[in-house]
């Protein structure tokens, strides 16, 4: 369960930054990204798959949040 | 000599790497690579941030190092304790020439050396009772200092001292600001996890002294410079162009800084963060808790200034981006002659550095602004995102070594015999006798500032200087230089 730190980058795209395993990869794809509903299987630039628990409301980015390595 | 070809890059490195044994050679390659600007991620061609292997010379600190040296050390109007046994404190003292302003001993403390001086009874029955009594004797004889911080060594962790306990209760009993930082030598790799446990300890027990504060008096320009030591001056340096651009430093982190600054820090509206690589979690910390933007920029070099400043007032209004622009054509004149006059002299030098975990990258600018070339570069602690951003500066078929060894380092230049090499004093004295020219990029071979416009001046001249020195001619005896001079006549 690592704890991710979310920040977004100045193209808009969502940084997944993992300090202790030195990552930090874009975001390709989110499966919830909806205000009411954020979260869910995350695919990052470089393929790997991160869960997060889908949060509501969505939060506030940037932000750390705890993930599952798929 | 001209530029190597990707395929006389890849087989120099291979006929290096040819004198380890199988396993250390496989791990060691995976630390060499050439560099490809087509690549979007560093981690496709190289490994860093890894355990060096035993029994090779690398060049690396600890953590240690880290967070005492770099990030702590230069706070100066607090104490930094080396809590543990001598050595460590007395032989980094006053090393890493991190000016300031203040009177040593009275307000500032920078280039003291507080240590509990571990013996043997104090590992043995633990050195918490020592400790509290040093606290005690520094509120006595150094009234003034403003916050005491406890920079643990090994021993510290191994007899499991509890710090912690003691800071609480010194602080509650003197007032003051006591930090534990818990950066034994031995945790992590390299320095690297020693800043980051720097930051961790000003983020937990510094930061938030000013929460709810709202009696310091913000403008819409405050900035914090971050990651800059001031070495040989290089905060000043660039903290002047700052201001004359409009903004209002706030903070220096850590140069020539105080811990009021870095108390007010989270009240500014832009976070400036030079060195990235030792400071950028105290940034993200910052950003997530305060919403504080941080950009990244780079102060060596006219053409990369100017385009930091840029950068910089993007972040602002229109009276600070006209502010950019005067700063840049107000230094233009000053850049250009430093170029007319330096630039011939340097031209077509090839350089190469490996330094510690920003300049690596960040100085190539200064270099191609003179007209030299960085042929090979590489760094002591960077991590996978460091070599992200380096990629793109470096040209084609470029060496990058991470965490080069000694032998690497050497053979690598007797290959490249490059005109110029950027390290450190370990490195410095090898290639001297060598026969190559060498300055400190760590400390600027005492000279200094390098930062800003007027830092660029003194990087020419000083890089003229160290090249072009009549020196390098008479390293080789005369008898062995192959040159066939006039026989000489024999006496009549």
């Amino acid at each position: 369960m690592p704890s991710v730190m979310l920040r977004k980058r100045d193209d808009g795209k969502l940084l997944f930054y993992v300090a202790k395993k030195d990552l930090e990869e874009t975001i390709e794809s989110l499966e919830f990204d909806a205000p009411e509903k954020w979260g869910g299987e995350v695919v990052l630039g470089d393929g790997s798959r991160y869960y997060f628990e889908p949060l509501s409301p969505a939060p506030k980015i940037p932000t750390t949040l705890q993930a599952k390595r798929l | 000599m001209p530029a190597m070809t990707r395929e006389e890059t890849e087989a120099l490195i291979q006929e290096v790497l040819e004198v380890y044994p199988e396993k250390a050679k496989n791990d060691r390659a995976k630390h060499l690579a050439v560099n490809d600007q087509s690549l979007e991620k560093a981690n496709k061609c190289i490994t860093s941030n890894r355990k060096s292997l035993p029994g090779v010379m690398t060049i690396r600190g600890c953590a240690y190092a880290g967070s005492k040296g770099v990030v702590w050390g230069p706070i100066k109007d607090m104490i930094h304790i080396s809590h543990g046994p001598v050595g460590c404190g007395q032989y980094s003292r006053a090393g890493r020439r991190n000016y300031y302003v203040g009177t040593t001993g009275v307000n500032t403390f920078g280039t003291m050396n507080f240590t509990s001086d571990f013996q043997e009874k104090d590992i043995v029955f633990g050195g918490d009772k020592k400790l509290a009594k040093l606290i005690d004797e520094i509120e006595v004889l150094f009234p003034l200092n403003k916050g005491i911080s406890i920079q643990s060594e090994c021993p510290i962790g191994l007899i499991g001292d509890d710090i912690e306990a003691v800071a609480k209760m010194k602080k509650k009993e003197h007032g003051k600001t006591v930090v534990p930082v818990r950066c034994e030598g031995f945790r992590g790799v390299s320095q690297s996890l020693g800043h980051h446990i720097a930051n961790d300890a000003i983020r937990d027990w510094v930061l938030e002294a000013r929460d709810g504060d709202d009696s310091f008096p913000t403008t819409p320009y405050d900035v914090a410079v971050i990651g800059d030591y001031n070495i040989g001056g290089d905060a000043w340096a660039s903290r002047t162009l700052l201001e004359e651009m409009g903004l209002r430093v706030v903070a220096q982190w850590s140069g020539d800084g105080t811990i009021a600054e870095i108390e007010k820090t989270p009240k500014v509206k832009l976070n400036l963060i030079h060195c990235y690589r030792s400071m950028n979690y105290i940034a993200r910390h910052m950003e997530e808790k305060y919403s504080i933007p941080w950009i990244e920029y780079n102060f060596f070099g006219p053409t990369k200034i100017a385009e930091s400043l840029r950068r910089i007032a993007a972040h602002f209004d229109d009276t600070i981006k006209e502010g950019a622009e005067r700063v840049i054509e107000r230094y233009k004149a000053e850049y250009e002659a430093v170029i007319a006059k330096y630039r011939p002299r340097l031209e077509g030098k090839r350089v190469m550095l490996y330094v510690g975990g920003l300049r690596p990258r960040h100085v190539i600018g200064a270099y191609e602004d003179l007209g030299m070339e960085v042929v090979g570069t590489g760094y002591e602690f960077a991590h996978n995102d460091d070599y992200d951003r380096t990629i793109k500066e470096m040209g084609n078929a470029t060496l990058l070594y991470d965490d080069v060894t000694g032998y690497e380092f050497e053979e690598f230049v007797k290959k490249i015999q490059p005109d110029l090499i950027g390290s450190g004093i370990k490195e410095k004295y090898i290639f001297q006798k060598m026969g190559i020219p060498f300055r400190q990029m760590h400390s600027w071979d005492y000279s200094g500032p390098y930062h800003g416009f007027d830092g660029f001046a003194i990087f020419a001249r000083d890089m003229d200087m160290t090249l072009n020195n009549p020196c390098w001619k008479n390293i080789k005896a005369p008898w062995k230089k192959e040159t066939a001079s006039e026989p000489v006549k024999a006496a009549a």
